[in-house]
């Protein structure tokens, strides 16, 4: 049976920032937050392969307390078993403490074929922890998986790359990114909704890792990166002239501030 | 001049072609460099690259190391790394550089968990502080706010989205070096078995976008936007809905799900504006929207609106074009 396992991450929306009237926002209390989106692809990759070939799903949240509710949701959706990352030590964490945190625990959960990434987190917005885990790991990655052709012994898998698609064969053990094209994520059923609320959530602190990690690298502490602050971009210098009208009279106004503004200039009839 | 003032830029190749983006980077680079006093560097990996690697100097790089083994055809993340990273540990640079490409999004966390180093993704800008700190300046929450991120430790490694500068001109009088470097390399454990152009428009490179959405009553009436599109020498893009009823193409859709863009005019024909659609184009140059309803939100970020019937005003639009740009 093949060991699978999912990290997926709690995420907030904008509601969360609170700007001040500079545009300088916080991020208030982050509880009830919900599974990031794209994680969802994931988890639906591991579900059908669990469907097909039988596997194992272990799902992996790093986050405050308030994430077991996801992990509990994640077991709705075909999960088999839910680790909360979840320690004081680990606040603070950049892409690097979060995806050798999670690169640790994999180390400790043992024997595992695949790993599969959201393509990424719609708060951070980057897509990094995926292929940073696969380094710890000293693992291959194939990233931007826009489709799976085979499973089995090999894997065939169809991967976006700047324009071109590239289908590519690799083995296990092998991470992966996918794209939010590969599948429509499955909604849970009532059923599974209500059993996933007595689900187990193993929770893991620090202390937990100790024999596979160096604790400096958790955290604050093993954050290179911060965040000095955070602003609204301005939209300023858009010039904002607006005409009324549907009329070739009020499209002929409009064209000549085009043309005044130098704009048709760019324009070039194929 | 100390050695650890480095710059260093990832050139990326495709079919032995230095790719634009290369030269964005260089440009960016370039602009730290004349702050901060640093040495520009170019690395390229590939093959038959001989006369291409001048280009990069030509464009900004002071040196380029020059790495050429037939594996570097093709993207391999893992022997990538291992080259860059025993260049990097060689070099000590501030500042590593690479495109926010598909390439650049794989290889840079790979860089940046082997060196346990600090990575800022898809940045809009760089910039250094007066007492040199290099500030990463990157959009999060879909682009809705913009993070101003600092690093504690060397080196800084970022990547740097498209368009987010401009290349500069290309100078054959530059001198710089080209210095041919040993490829170290592993059997590699991904193959590629084929390769395909994932559809014929890039929305990403255009710079004229005429998109498309809602306001738009059926499939068929896809047809003046494409008739505007020709009008005006650009490609169509689309919003989500139309994407999702299958009237178009994915490889239209702009937006936070879809693609990113920058054009020099993006045209928004019945558009509303919703922030997962402006997340993807809200950088453009300038911005025209043709919308009915004078609140719908893409209004406050046009440079020209115009309150009306895309039926009337498209068809319009382009016989207006036509009369003044022949
Ligand atoms: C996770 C997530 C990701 C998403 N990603 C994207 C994305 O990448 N890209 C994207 O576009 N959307 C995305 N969306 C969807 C987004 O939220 C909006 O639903 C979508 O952008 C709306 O598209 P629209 O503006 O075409 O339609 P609407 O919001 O319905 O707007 C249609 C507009 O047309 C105008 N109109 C109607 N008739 C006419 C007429 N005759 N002439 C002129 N104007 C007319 C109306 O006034 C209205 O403003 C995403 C949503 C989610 C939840
Ligand atoms: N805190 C976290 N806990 C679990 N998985 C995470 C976490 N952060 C990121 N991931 C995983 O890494 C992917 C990319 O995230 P990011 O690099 O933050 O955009 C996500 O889609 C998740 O699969």
């Amino acid at each position: 049976m093949l060991k699978i396992i999912v990290p997926i991450k709690q995420v907030v929306d904008l509601s969360h920032i609170k700007f001040d009237d500079d545009g300088v926002g916080t991020i208030e209390n982050t509880t009830g937050g919900e599974i990031n989106p794209f994680d969802l692809n994931a988890l639906e990759v591991a579900v059908q392969i669990k469907d097909k070939l039988g596997a194992t799903i272990n799902v992996i949240s790093m986050g405050e307390q308030g994430a077991d509710s996801i992990l509990k949701d994640a077991i709705a959706r075909g999960a088999t078993e839910a680790f909360l990352l979840e320690d004081s030590a680990f606040k603070d964490s950049d892409t690097l403490a979060t995806s050798y945190t999670i690169a640790s625990t994999i180390r400790k959960m043992g024997d595992f074929d695949l790993i599969v990434c959201g393509e990424k987190s719609v708060d951070g917005d980057t897509g990094q922890v995926g292929p940073e885990i696969a380094e710890h790991l000293g693992i291959p990655h194939v990233a931007y998986v826009s489709k799976i052709e085979e499973i089995g012994e090999k894997l065939v898998l169809v991967s976006d790359m700047d324009g071109e698609q590239h289908t590519v064969e690799c083995s296990f053990p092998i991470l992966l990114t996918v794209t939010k094209n590969i599948n429509t994520p499955r909604l849970p059923s009532l059923r599974d909704k209500l059993n996933s609320r007595k689900a187990k959530v193993e929770i893991w602190h620090s202390d937990d890792l100790i024999s596979e990690a160096n604790i400096n690298r958790f955290g604050n502490a093993g954050s290179p990166t911060f965040v000095d602050k955070i602003t609204l971009p301005s939209e300023g210098g858009r010039k904002g002239k607006t005409f009324k009208g549907s009329d070739l009279e009020t499209v002929k106004e409009l064209t000549n501030e085009l043309e005044k503004d130098e704009i048709l200039k760019g324009f070039s009839t194929k | 001049m100390t050695n650890n003032k480095n710059i260093i830029i990832i050139a990326e190749q495709q079919n032995s072609k230095i790719k634009s983006i290369s030269y964005e980077l260089l440009s960016k680079g370039k602009d730290i460099a004349e702050k901060t006093g640093a040495d520009l560097f170019a690395v390229l990996l590939g093959e038959q690259l001989d006369n291409e690697a001048n280009e990069l100097i030509y464009y900004g790089a002071d040196k380029v190391f020059l790495y050429q083994h037939s594996s570097f055809r093709d993207f391999d993340p893992q022997n990538f790394k291992l080259n860059i990273v025993n260049l990097v540990q060689e070099q000590k640079p501030d500042l590593l550089l690479l495109g926010a490409s598909h390439l650049g999004r794989s290889l840079a966390p790979r860089l940046a968990a082997a060196l346990q180093a600090g990575l800022s993704a898809d940045c809009v800008g760089i910039e250094v502080d007066d007492e040199g700190n290099i500030i990463q300046i990157r959009p999060a929450f879909s682009g809705s706010v913009l993070a101003y991120v600092k690093t504690k430790t060397k080196p800084v490694i970022a990547t740097l989205r498209y368009k987010s500068t401009q290349s500069r001109k290309r100078d054959t009088s530059r001198k710089g070096e080209v210095i041919t470097r040993e490829a170290e390399t592993i059997p590699s454990l991904i193959t590629i078995l084929r390769k395909q152009k994932s559809g014929d428009i890039n929305l990403t490179e255009a710079d004229i976008i005429v998109s498309g959405g809602r306001g738009f009553k059926k499939a068929d009436d896809l047809s003046i936007l494409a008739e505007l599109a020709k009008t005006c020498g650009g490609v169509i893009g689309a919003s989500r809905p139309l994407v999702d009823d299958g009237w178009i193409g994915k490889e239209h859709q702009v937006g936070f799900s879809g693609n990113t863009v920058k054009p020099k005019v993006y045209i928004a024909c019945g558009i509303s504006g919703s922030s997962q659609h402006l997340a993807g184009m809200r950088r453009s140059d300038i911005i025209i929207a043709i919308n009915t309803d004078p609140s719908a939100p893409i209004f406050k970020i046009a440079d020209y609106g115009i309150v009306g019937d895309l039926y009337e005003i498209v068809p319009n639009l382009i016989s207006e074009i036509k009369g003044r740009i022949l």
